[in-house]
């Protein structure tokens, strides 16, 4: 038997799990490949929620919607699905934490058990962690809507907020949703507005670099934008350590900046298993870019948020180079010369403020045309977020 | 000071695209002692002109920018 292991249950493994239960549907039905999906409960490398009440049934989750939580737009069950719902029933579907990956003789080894199990092809999906504790007082000084509880939160300090400094730091990069920390302060602009509050609150972006996002025709579309709608920008803005009691930021190159309300893009790191397993460092898996094939180990693949590619860490990655993969994967468990590969395809939607969005696509090495925002581009985004659970399912 | 030829720490950021070989430099410069001389190696053009840029306004020193065969070497000394 040819045993396909995939390790992380969010975007990327998802729809790749699926892909290849499609593709490899006889042999799997023959008993000639298993395509196993890997996935644990709420431990900090993996992309899921707490377990439901019951303690079964790990959840997936759709973290672009959590973008749309602190605008009472969304709620956090809009953002989760049971794993098994989106999973092929061709899936085997194993609920553990894998702790190491021993590339040498092809084995997984688990947290809660002795065994180890033997892979013949391996994929990470272990998405991208926040890390929030990497630069001192964030954790405590700051916001952010990159998961449940950040948003739900965010979400109580946004309602109550109705005058003072509302700043969006992007304090890391890379990051995951990548256009979110431009989104946010349209959308925040916009909703203020609506609310009459937008007198009364002053809102500063900062980024790292030398314009307001890396990707340069974003930057020059969110300047623009900024202008029109009196949101400060502040760049080679690195911030160095948070003060939660003075309610000030301190930046790597010797500025300050006070605030009232900080929502921050927090540092991601990789996954440990990467680090441990000699795949990469900095917990970023090594991998040819056109390929996906890790530069460290045979046997092995790496796709979305933990994938060192020269290209976003957005969702619509994850879903390109699971079809990829899954298209190497299969020809390989065929016994067949692999051909697919990766350009680098990313694609994502970028809010305008609560009721307009645009669209940017590109590939390695382009630089994405930013088209006028509209309100039919931001019902598109709504639209494939509500149709998201069927992109996990594999059939979009 | 150091000889710019044999920095102290090289940080390998070829292959790496825009804004990442920057972001690799802040991120490793920020765990340097002062005196420390870092060389830089990018693919990206946008480095040689971003890259001082930072420099200049985090208050570290620009060395040299050597063009390579396939890509950009930056020398600076962290202050």
């Amino acid at each position: 038997m040819h045993r396909i292991a995939i390790v992380g249950g969010g975007t990327g493994g998802t729809v790749l799990a699926n892909r290849l239960a499609s593709e490899l549907r006889t042999e799997i039905e023959a008993g000639e490949v298993e395509v196993r999906l890997i996935t644990a409960g709420p431990y900090h490398v993996y992309r899921l929620s707490r377990p439901s009440a019951s303690g079964l049934d790990p959840e997936a989750v759709h973290k672009p919607t959590f973008l749309y939580v602190p605008f009472g737009k969304k709620t956090v069950d809009d953002a989760k699905r049971p794993i098994e719902e989106l999973i092929d029933r061709r899936v085997t579907l194993t609920i553990e934490e894998v702790t190491g990956v021993d590339t040498e003789r092809n084995r997984l080894s688990f947290a809660d058990r002795t065994t180890s199990l033997h892979y013949d092809q391996l994929v990470l999906a272990t998405g991208a962690n926040l890390e929030p504790e990497a630069v001192p007082g964030l954790a405590e000084g700051g916001h952010h809507f990159y998961g449940p509880d950040g948003a739900e939160r965010l979400r109580d300090e946004l309602a109550d907020f109705t005058e003072g400094h509302l700043v969006l730091s992007v304090v890391g990069v890379p990051h995951m949703c990548p256009a979110a920390p431009v989104e946010f302060p349209l959308m925040v602009d916009d909703w203020l507005r609506e609310r009459g509050r937008r007198e009364d609150v002053e809102i500063t972006y900062t980024y790292p670099i030398n314009r307001a996002h890396g990707l340069e025709s974003v930057a020059d579309w969110a300047t623009d934008l900024f202008d029109e709608r009196d949101v400060s920008l502040e760049t080679f803005f690195n911030v160095g350590e948070v003060d939660p009691d003075a309610e000030l930021i301190e930046t790597v190159e010797g500025n300050e900046l006070e605030y009232d309300l900080l929502v921050a893009t927090p540092p991601h790191r990789g996954s440990d298993l990467v680090t441990d397993a000699g795949l990469g460092e900095d917990g970023w898996a090594d991998v040819d870019r056109h390929t996906l094939e890790a530069t460290a180990a045979e046997d092995v693949y790496a796709i979305g948020d933990v994938a060192d590619v020269p290209t976003s860490k957005a969702g619509s990655v994850a879903h390109y180079e699971a079809g990829v993969v899954a298209d190497r994967i299969a020809s390989r468990a065929r016994g067949e010369t692999p051909t697919a590969t990766y350009d680098g395809k990313t694609a994502c939607f970028l809010e305008a403020g609560m009721d307009e969005a645009t669209f940017i696509e590109f590939t390695y090495g382009e630089e994405p045309y930013v088209r006028e925002p509209s309100k039919p581009l931001h019902w598109a985004k709504l639209g494939y977020n509500e149709s998201y659970w069927l992109t996990a399912r594999g059939v979009l | 000071m150091t000889d710019a030829r044999n920095p102290d720490v090289t940080i390998d950021s070829r292959d790496a695209s825009c804004p990442g070989p920057l972001m690799d430099l802040i991120g490793k410069v920020k765990g340097l002692d002062a005196g420390t001389v870092v060389e830089l190696q990018t693919t990206e053009r946008n480095s040689t002109t971003d890259v001082p840029e930072w420099l200049e306004e985090a208050g570290h020193d620009l060395v040299d920018i050597e063009e390579r065969d396939e890509y950009w070497s930056i020398y600076l000394e962290v202050n």
